[in-house]
């Protein structure tokens, strides 16, 4: 069994589909940080049998919310003297532009030059985000 | 400055504006022989579509107005590279509303958003055609009277079928509404029509592969074009092509007041022998293609 020590000041990003921390990692640009960071890929989990998780030591200064657009499991706990201070339970924001990418290669969004990728949430509930020119659903990897 | 890029950005009460004026056009076309008299209309095409070019230009002809643009994207500067941001920003300076037809889509939305003239989306790809769906809604508004206390079907592809997804958009606005989806298992509607559209709505429908069995049921039946290349193999197409093929033997099952819409161009799934039906009203729906397009022109420049 793989041990990563507690945080004592930080941010645990957790059931992350298997696979996926990569993507969050990038996203958060976590590689322009300069405190730790450890990626825990494959852990099991009673819940989703395996999943990624993400530690961050300090504070990181970025809308959360975001997370829930990539991936809709992502839980947050913010981490102070070494106890969960906070659950944050992710929104999902109304409108997300430049965050994720449409790929459907018929929208407009293919050519048109500086064209921002806008996609709006359609369907709460099941985390649905459209792309406002082709109306195609973003598909989470 | 309205524009219109999807059949839903009109409320029920503007379209029954646009849907009114089209009908006291039909009554009185020469009242309105002169109102865009010095107004130019733009045919923006980046892809041919001869139809729905022809019908936008001899809506504005028809009003007194003049045309110009271009009907593909080869005789536009689009083969030089323009973005449809900077050729919408150049053509905003030589006409009063455009009419644009692009390959992908969302381009007409892009074009709203940098236009200093009204937009009309003409068709985006597999997307929206809005000005279809005026069609539609006139043709029927006007043929059976009504948008409301109407049982629909709408028989072949409805899956890749742009023109059905928006006349379903447009309708479950509307009171008492139900639809027979007619169609192969391969060509159902898309899972977000009936989710998020018929299902989110509490619109009724039923879902069937026989065409003969639900005809009495029906005042409508929009047809559309099975094409070859939809299906996964050969076998299945040639087991059933012919079940969305409408013939006379099929309308003697038809209510004596049912409608037959069509978008056209029909290829095979209408026999021509169903022509000479007066309730065959295809060729009048393309008529009507032409006064709501009037009637749409005269409202976004504001001079109805």
């Amino acid at each position: 069994m793989l041990n990563i020590g507690g945080l004592n000041q930080g941010i645990v990003i957790d059931h992350i589909e298997a696979g996926g921390a990569m993507n969050i990692y990038s996203y958060l640009n976590l590689e322009k940080l300069d405190c730790s960071v450890a990626i825990i890929k494959n852990a099991k989990s009673n819940k989703m049998g395996k999943k990624d998780i993400i530690k961050i030591e300090g504070t990181l200064d970025i809308d959360l919310d975001i997370l829930g657009v990539l991936d809709r499991n992502i839980t947050v706990n913010i981490i102070d003297d070494g106890m969960i201070k906070e659950k944050r339970n992710l929104k999902l924001p109304e409108k997300v532009t430049n965050i994720i990418k449409c790929k459907n290669p018929r929208c407009i969004t293919s050519i048109e030059r500086d064209l921002p990728h806008s996609f709006r949430l359609t369907d709460r509930e099941k985390g649905v985000y459209r792309c406002i020119y082709c109306e195609q659903a973003f598909k989470r990897v | 400055m309205k524009h219109l890029i999807s059949p839903l950005d009109l409320t029920v009460s503007e379209l029954k504006g646009i849907l009114d004026l089209a009908g006291e056009i039909i009554q009185d076309p020469k009242k309105y022989a002169n109102v865009c008299q010095g107004k130019k209309l733009a045919t923006l095409f980046y892809e041919p579509s001869t139809r729905t070019r022809l019908s936008f230009e001899a809506a504005m002809l028809n009003l007194g107005g003049s045309i110009l643009g271009f009907s593909s994207a080869d005789s536009s500067s689009a083969s030089k590279g323009e973005s449809v941001a900077d050729t919408i920003r150049v053509i905003s300076s030589y006409a009063d509303i455009c009419a644009m037809r692009h390959p992908k889509e969302g381009a007409p939305l892009v074009a709203s958003s940098y236009s200093s003239i009204p937009v009309i989306n003409a068709g985006d790809g597999g997307h929206n055609h809005p000005t279809q769906t005026l069609t539609d809604l006139l043709t029927i508004k006007n043929l059976k009277g009504r948008l409301d206390n109407l049982t629909i079907g709408f028989c072949g592809d409805l899956k890749f079928g742009r023109t059905v997804h928006s006349l379903i958009n447009a309708l479950v606005r509307y009171e008492n509404i139900k639809f027979v989806l007619i169609s192969p298992e391969e060509l159902k509607i898309p899972a977000y029509l009936r989710e998020e559209v018929l299902d989110a709505n509490k619109i009724p429908y039923e879902e069937t592969k026989l065409l003969e069995q639900v005809m009495p049921n029906l005042d409508l039946l929009y047809m559309t074009r099975v094409q070859r290349e939809r299906f996964f193999n050969e076998e299945d197409y040639i087991r059933l092509k012919d079940s969305f093929i409408l013939d006379a033997k099929k309308m003697e099952f038809a209510k004596k007041d049912m409608l037959v819409l069509h978008p056209l161009p029909r290829v095979n799934e209408i026999a021509t022998e169903v022509d000479s039906d007066p309730r065959a009203v295809y060729f009048k729906q393309a008529e009507y293609g032409v006064y709501v397009r009037m009637a749409l022109i005269m409202k976004l420049l504001e001079v109805a």
